[in-house]
């Protein structure tokens, strides 16, 4: 399955870059969404990957009963999670207050910070 | 979103995820769930009750301003980290005491700082979505 | 500038006398030095500074540091107390002794550290707060553009500089001055050159040597007590210090002889001229000091006792001398309103003090006896003969030594013995704090000319000692050496320097046509500059386009090249891509992501790419649940499912897409897009084929129950093994929602302010 899923990855990341590029905020942030998919998904993969195993102690035992999953990329990947969705948060409601402001999500209008010299 | 039978089913629907959610807290140190996925669950309970009845009721039935909740939840966490240094132990290491027996097997349950943390870690998932989902459903 | 000093202004201020008592308290603390220095026991003091990068506040005080810092505080007093009259009244005095006390015990520190990176930090400490000091008249543009051409040139030198400290603690593997010297010459190594020159670049550009000359007849600018103080003891002798402390370790090669002797003679002949050519007194004694700098390069080149003496001995009469005659030219500006040479004449009836000070100084610049600009002069000819080029060291010698003989006539014999010139008002006798100063230092250059042992065994031979690296036989500092070749050099000097003086109206105009001839550097630098901002002006132009998608483009394109060179360059061999026993589950699940993803990029509607964001959502969440993480799946879907809330909440309220693929950059875009994504799946596949590692997994899961009582092993890193991670993170939602909580709520209160006005 990690074959697959580099390959999955490879997709999901190019369809990202792609959406990023778009000089629409709102594909932007679509692109953004993908990228983070695609980072857990390679975070995971690189732990390697066991069918239907979870990372329990069963009831009576010391340690896992055989090969369990590796628990600590599930780790990492539950806080990524978590964390990209904070970050998702926070870019669309930059991107909210900006079009409120600029009254538009093209992002090669967007350049109040970084005027360009021969547009004065 | 005025249907009443979907605000009647929201209050309902609340109820149960919110129960639910605590249940999942609890049981995550030992079967899937802990303060993450709790703190999700939690959240998405009073969201469902915000579309369904408005944010300002969602708010009142949460009592108390998300920011504050969730601050609250990372000061918990960071006072279950502190507890450690006043017995020795490096910053962050688990504290456990058995009720009821002198170990594991013994005791009937245990407070431990653990748990505190991951309380800390639900209230902030809680309190920070919350304070998210609401600024968006009020300012838009 | 010195008619703003208010006469009557009272000049015993708290600014003005405290850096005097401090700096004559320091020069009486030095003095107490000298009979332990005159023993050849050098002191140390260290501190640890930055103990992991082996630099360390360490100090040393040997023969060559404490003439210096003799010299610095002593003089420093001096001119610290002239300033305090000088500038008295300026409602800005107290900010100029500040910059120059600070000036001052930089200067201190640089002649004191042992350490090369503390020796580094007061050199740049010693320019920065002579760019205060030169652009102290801050009002005048030209006052500012020269601080700024000062602090450039000598800042680049001293990055320079620094480069080569760093080369030589790598290589030599000590930052001490004193270990460096005592290992002796590093000549035979291989870094040897490179080193050499950087530290030369350093060195020279401080001391201004030509071609980085012009900075220091610029900085006149700077009020006369301050021209006294750069020149006479300190910023400029800095490259010289450099020189002479690193004699035992960066001389004994070709390179160093050639390189100090060239650009040293030439330095000194130019200055030379230029100095005649001047009729601004102060500039006439910038380019002597300019002549002075190069004669002390020249000499620093030779590694016999005598060129070493001779250059110790000369840096010390220069000194006196110098700082004497500038403090004098302030003087006669602030008693008749002038500095030029062509109007001043016949001041020495009415300011007789000045006259005879300056005549003293002026004699022991032009090296007659019995002064010890005398014995200076005499022991340079006699090092020059014994130095391997003297062939080009005793002519330039000769010819600078004899213009410092015409120059000295005019500065110092012209103004007050010549016919009476045309004075802007009646001239009148300094105050005596400004006369303390040019007094002391002018018969100082007697008195040590007439008992040269006084000097010599104090501070002279210590200081050669510590340059040469070992003690040398003393004992050549007298006035009378006899009939030979240096003193029959010594007249024929006299007797050029005498004509030139005759002659000098003549010469100056004649030298004012060949150096309109010439190439002007300083109006080189000027375009030099100018260059330099049109370029950082095309690159930002370039480079910060302010959109976006250029940044990411750039970003994108630099990670693939990155990596893709460094994949061929390492070659990590073939990648297998077993795709073999995969169910139709695995399958269904990667169509669905593909589908999802398919949709997100090509569809022109919010909500059907909301759709298929949710849809790859839940395809990830199911490869999370078929391959053994319950916890990561439920999290996935939960976020999941907040992720389509709050689109469905925000976006729907924003613009409809634009229609996708029409703007001419796409394909472009469509390419590194897709060598973005071969490239993330090669490396992937590179990764799971390497064997993996899993002692931090076998660690969880034996520890996880027994150790810390959980039996989920996921919930149980997150709570107990990574707690801190986890906190961090928790942290991390919160200042993003609070972040995000805080864009939105108050750019409505923002909003609601402005409806308000």
């Amino acid at each position: 399955m990690e074959a697959l899923t580099a390959l999955l990855v490879g997709v999901l990341v190019a369809a990202s870059v792609y959406l990023m590029l778009a000089r629409n905020f709102l594909r932007f942030l679509f692109g953004l969404i993908l990228l983070s998919n695609a980072a857990n998904l390679v975070i995971f993969a690189s732990g390697r990957m066991t069918l239907g195993a979870p990372a329990l102690v069963p009831y009576g035992m010391d340690t896992p009963d055989g090969v369990v999953g590796n628990a600590l990329p599930q780790a990492l990947v539950l806080t990524a999670i978590v964390i990209g969705f904070g970050l998702l948060a926070f870019t669309l409601a930059l991107a909210f207050e900006a079009y409120r402001r600029l009254r538009t999500l093209d992002t090669d209008k967007m350049n109040d910070a970084e005027p360009r010299e021969d547009a004065k | 979103m005025n249907s009443i039978i979907f605000t009647a089913a929201a209050r309902l629907l609340v109820a149960l995820l919110l129960v639910f959610s605590v249940f999942m807290l609890l049981r995550g140190h030992n079967l899937p769930g802990g303060g993450f996925i709790g703190g999700l669950l939690g959240a998405v309970g009073f969201i469902v009750y915000s579309l369904a009845c408005g944010p300002k009721e969602a708010k009142a039935a949460l009592r108390c301003s998300p920011e504050a909740l969730a601050m609250v939840g990372l000061g918990i966490a960071l006072a279950a980290g502190l507890v450690s240094v006043f017995f020795g132990d490096p910053f962050f290491t688990g504290q456990w005491y058995w009720v009821g027996g002198d170990s594991y097997e013994t005791a009937a349950f245990s407070v431990n700082s653990v748990l505190v943390f991951d309380i800390g870690v639900y209230l902030v998932v809680l309190g920070g979505i919350l304070s998210l989902t609401f600024a968006f459903e009020e300012e838009t | 500038m010195a008619g703003d000093s208010d006469p009557n202004a009272p000049w015993v201020t708290t600014a003005g006398m405290l850096p005097v008592l401090v700096t004559g308290a320091l020069f009486v603390f030095f003095l107490g030095y000298i009979p332990q220095i005159a023993a050849y026991a050098p002191v140390r003091w260290a501190w640890d500074w930055i103990p992991s990068l082996d630099i360390a506040l360490t100090f040393w005080l040997d023969g060559l540091s404490l003439m210096f810092a003799l010299l610095i505080t002593g003089i420093g007093t001096l001119v610290m107390l002239y300033a305090a009259k000088y500038l008295a009244g300026q409602p800005q005095f107290p900010r100029f002794a500040l910059y120059l006390f600070s000036f001052m015990l930089s200067m201190l520190g640089l002649v004191l550290a042992d350490n090369l990176i503390t020796l580094f930090v007061f050199w740049e400490l010693t320019t920065f707060t002579s760019y205060l000091l030169i652009g102290y008249l801050h009002v005048d543009p030209k006052s500012r553009r020269n601080a700024l051409q000062a602090l450039l040139l000598t800042a680049a030198g001293g990055l320079a500089m620094l480069a080569g400290f760093i080369l030589i603690g790598v290589t030599q593997g000590t930052f001490e001055l004193s270990e460096l010297n005592a290992a002796g010459s590093m000549a035979e190594h291989a870094m040897y050159l490179p080193i050499l020159i950087l530290v030369l670049i350093g060195a020279f550009t401080k001391s201004a040597q030509v071609p980085f000359h012009f900075w220091l007849p610029n900085a006149m600018a700077a009020p006369t007590p301050v021209s006294a103080y750069l020149h006479s003891a300190t910023m400029v002798k800095g490259g010289v210090y450099l020189m002479a402390r690193m004699h035992p370790s960066l001389s004994g090669s070709d390179a160093w002889v050639w390189s100090l002797t060239i650009f040293g003679g030439v330095t000194a002949v130019f200055a030379s001229f230029m100095a005649l050519r001047q009729t601004d007194l102060k500039q006439t004694l910038a380019y002597t000091t300019l002549m002075a700098l190069g004669t002390l390069t020249m000499f620093l080149a030779g590694s016999t006792g005598y060129a070493i003496t001779a250059a110790m001995t000369f840096l010390f009469v220069h000194s006196l001398y110098k700082a004497a005659l500038f403090l004098t030219i302030g003087v006669v500006d602030h008693g008749t309103g002038t500095r030029d040479a062509d109007l001043l004449g016949g001041l020495a009836r009415a300011m007789p003090i000045t006259a005879t000070v300056a005549a003293l100084a002026a004699l022991s610049m032009a090296g007659l006896p019995p002064f010890i600009g005398f014995i200076a002069k005499e022991l340079a000819y006699a090092g020059g003969l014994e130095m391997t080029l003297s062939a080009f060291v005793i002519p330039m010698a000769i010819i600078a030594n004899a213009l410092m003989f015409a120059v000295a006539g005019i500065v110092a014999w012209k103004p007050f013995y010549g016919p009476q010139g045309k004075l802007p008002h009646k001239p009148h006798e300094g105050p005596w704090p400004m006369l303390a100063g040019p007094v002391i230092l002018g018969v100082l250059g007697l008195l040590f000319g007439l008992m040269p042992w006084l000097v010599a065994e104090a501070l002279i031979e210590p200081a050669v000692a510590a340059v040469m690296g070992a003690p040398d036989t003393g004992g050549r500092l007298v006035l009378w050496h006899g009939v030979n070749l240096p003193l029959m050099l010594s007249l024929a000097t006299f007797a050029l320097g005498a004509l030139m003086y005759w002659k000098h109206q003549q010469l100056r105009a004649a030298l004012a046509r060949i150096e309109a001839k010439g190439p002007d550097f300083d109006a080189g630098w000027d375009r030099l500059l100018d260059h330099f901002m049109a370029m950082a002006k095309g690159q930002t132009r370039v480079i910060q386009t302010g959109v976006l998608r250029h940044y990411l483009f750039a970003t994108f394109t630099v990670l693939v090249v990155a990596v893709a060179a460094t994949m061929v360059l390492r070659s990590p061999g073939s990648v297998s891509l077993s795709l073999g026993g995969l169910s139709v589950r695995e399958w269904a699940i990667a169509g669905l992501a593909l589908a999802g993803t398919g949709v997100v990029v090509l569809t022109s509607s919010r909500i059907a790419a909301i759709v298929g964001l949710g849809v790859v959502g839940i395809a990830v969440a199911l490869i999370f649940i078929v391959y053994s993480a319950p916890d990561v799946a439920i999290t996935q879907l939960l976020v999941e499912l907040l992720v389509v809330v709050l689109f469905a909440v925000a976006a729907l309220k924003m613009p409809h897409l634009d229609p996708t693929g029409k703007q001419r950059h796409r394909p472009w875009d469509a390419v590194l897009a897709a060598s973005v994504g071969a490239m993330t799946t090669l490396v992937l596949l590179y990764v799971v084929d390497t064997p993996f590692d899993r002692r931090l997994t076998d660690f969880f899961e034996a520890a996880s129950f027994p150790e810390a009582f959980g039996r989920n092993i996921v919930n149980v890193i997150l709570v107990d093994f990574r707690t801190l991670d986890t906190f961090g993170e928790i942290a991390v939602v919160l200042v993003a929602a609070l972040g995000a909580y805080a864009l939105l709520k108050g750019a409505r209160a923002a909003t609601k302010k402005d409806e308000g006005q």
